[in-house]
């Protein structure tokens, strides 16, 4: 095992590069979903028909796995042809897959929130936008935080699939020098511990903002 | 796209039903048993529980059937693809049952309890007749969630070449250069499973509804 070990730390620089593209892929496709998510909520408070669509909408993404989401994305598109490279495909891919999850935690949170607030902010001149800006949006996201914290680590735990399109995140270095050494059981168990810093710090994170919500509040 | 190519997706979806089932039934008493573990408190075995299920709870499924796949056959117990497979999605479904289970071990009132000791109900009867029905009832929605979770990350097991229904798609995509038809005849099947998990949810839902 010692010797694993030196081999896996002669090639940290290997794993590194994979722990902070698997950061950059999530980051991105969480900032991203986030938006397209909010966008996407905020569309469904209108009409009827955009309801309907999302509703639709989630309950198919509910239905896909993410790698085959991914996969049609990645082979299908082309059919179309939209051709992306495989980095551009997976942020894609996990930004529109957790979109629609994004906007059902907000709609969920959103028929939680107490009416009144949102009528005396209607009654102080508050109007579109800016309504939801600052009256709407910071009760919804402090209700929702727990749930779009697990779906974060949803996202991280998704863009282990890009390896199969060859994006070189931190399962696809550990599986590198897995073939090359043949070291497997040291470097996926320093993967698997890569992947549960990352999602020790969205819980902390998620800790952190929810603490600073309720200061903020009181 | 031939008959032949569909009936390859449609038993791929097959062997994806029978790893989710298999998997299902080694992750939920192992599931059942963590969760007994953290709620009874068992000194030492509780902390290594809720680090075990951390990390699991963290780890992605295509990580963790690589891990366990080339470790353990580098270590001599050498799995074949499919054992490999169960393996891996069980540990993730013990990790996800073991949370749900603990979250209705800890809403279950403690009157309940109680009352079984007043009438003088030994431990495991306790467990059987009191605890087990309760809980099962309060876990049933998060249970099925956690199965249509499990399905979705089933494709993970490709990574080690075991054809499923995903898998088995994307092949007939690259053989006969037109990917689209065999990734959605996938997705309606996938569509289809969950969908089957979800009516039986529905219809245990109104046995017990029936029963109680």
């Amino acid at each position: 095992l010692s010797e694993a070990l030196a081999i896996l730390w002669a090639h940290r620089d290997t794993m590194l590069a994979g722990l902070l593209m698997t950061l950059q892929i999530s980051a991105c496709a969480l900032v991203l979903a986030l938006v397209l998510g909010t966008l996407l909520f905020g569309l469904s408070l209108g009409a009827r028909l955009m309801q309907t669509a999302l509703t639709i909408l989630i309950d198919t993404m509910r239905c896909v796995p993410f790698l085959l989401f991914l996969y049609l994305i990645y082979y299908g598109l082309p059919a179309w042809g939209i051709v992306l490279d495989n980095f551009t495909a997976g942020i894609c891919a996990l930004t529109l897959y957790n979109a629609a999850y994004f906007a059902e935690l907000m709609r969920g949170a959103y028929r939680a929130l107490p009416v009144e607030e949102i009528e005396a902010g209607r009654a102080i001149g508050f109007h579109g936008p800016r309504l939801i800006w600052r009256i709407v949006l910071p009760p919804l996201i402090a209700t929702a935080l727990p749930a779009m914290g697990n779906q974060a680590i949803q996202i991280v735990k998704d863009s282990a699939f890009l390896l199969i399109i060859t994006v070189q995140e931190l399962t696809f270095a550990a599986n590198e020098i897995q073939a090359t050494y043949y070291v497997p059981l040291a470097s996926f168990v320093c993967a698997a511990l890569g992947y549960w810093l990352l999602c020790l710090g969205i819980e902390a994170g998620v800790r952190g903002i929810n603490g600073r919500a309720l200061a903020w509040r009181t | 796209v031939s008959w032949l190519d569909a009936l390859t997706v449609i038993e791929g979806a097959g062997i994806t039903v029978l790893v989710s089932l298999a998997s299902l039934t080694v992750g939920l008493p192992l599931g059942l048993a963590l969760a007994l573990i953290r709620w009874g408190r068992v000194p030492l075995l509780d902390p290594a529980a809720a680090v075990v299920v951390s990390l699991l709870r963290a780890t992605p499924s295509v990580t963790l059937v690589l891990l366990v796949y080339f470790a353990l056959s580098g270590m001599g117990l050498s799995l074949s693809r499919f054992e490999a497979a169960v393996a891996t999605l069980g540990l993730g479904t013990m990790a996800f049952t073991c949370e749900v289970l603990r979250g209705a071990l800890m809403s279950l009132r403690s009157d309940q309890l109680d009352a079984a000791l007043s009438v003088g109900m030994g431990r495991s009867l306790r467990l059987r007749r009191v605890v087990l029905p309760q809980i099962f009832r309060m876990a049933l929605p998060g249970l099925v969630n956690e199965t249509t979770l499990l399905i979705k990350a089933s494709p993970a097991v490709a990574v080690i070449g075991l054809v499923e229904a995903t898998r088995a798609a994307v092949r007939i995509g690259a053989a006969t250069y037109e990917p689209l038809p065999p990734l959605i005849l996938a997705l309606a099947l996938y569509v289809a499973i969950i969908a089957c998990f979800v009516l039986l949810q529905r219809g245990l839902e109104r046995r017990m509804r029936l029963a109680a």
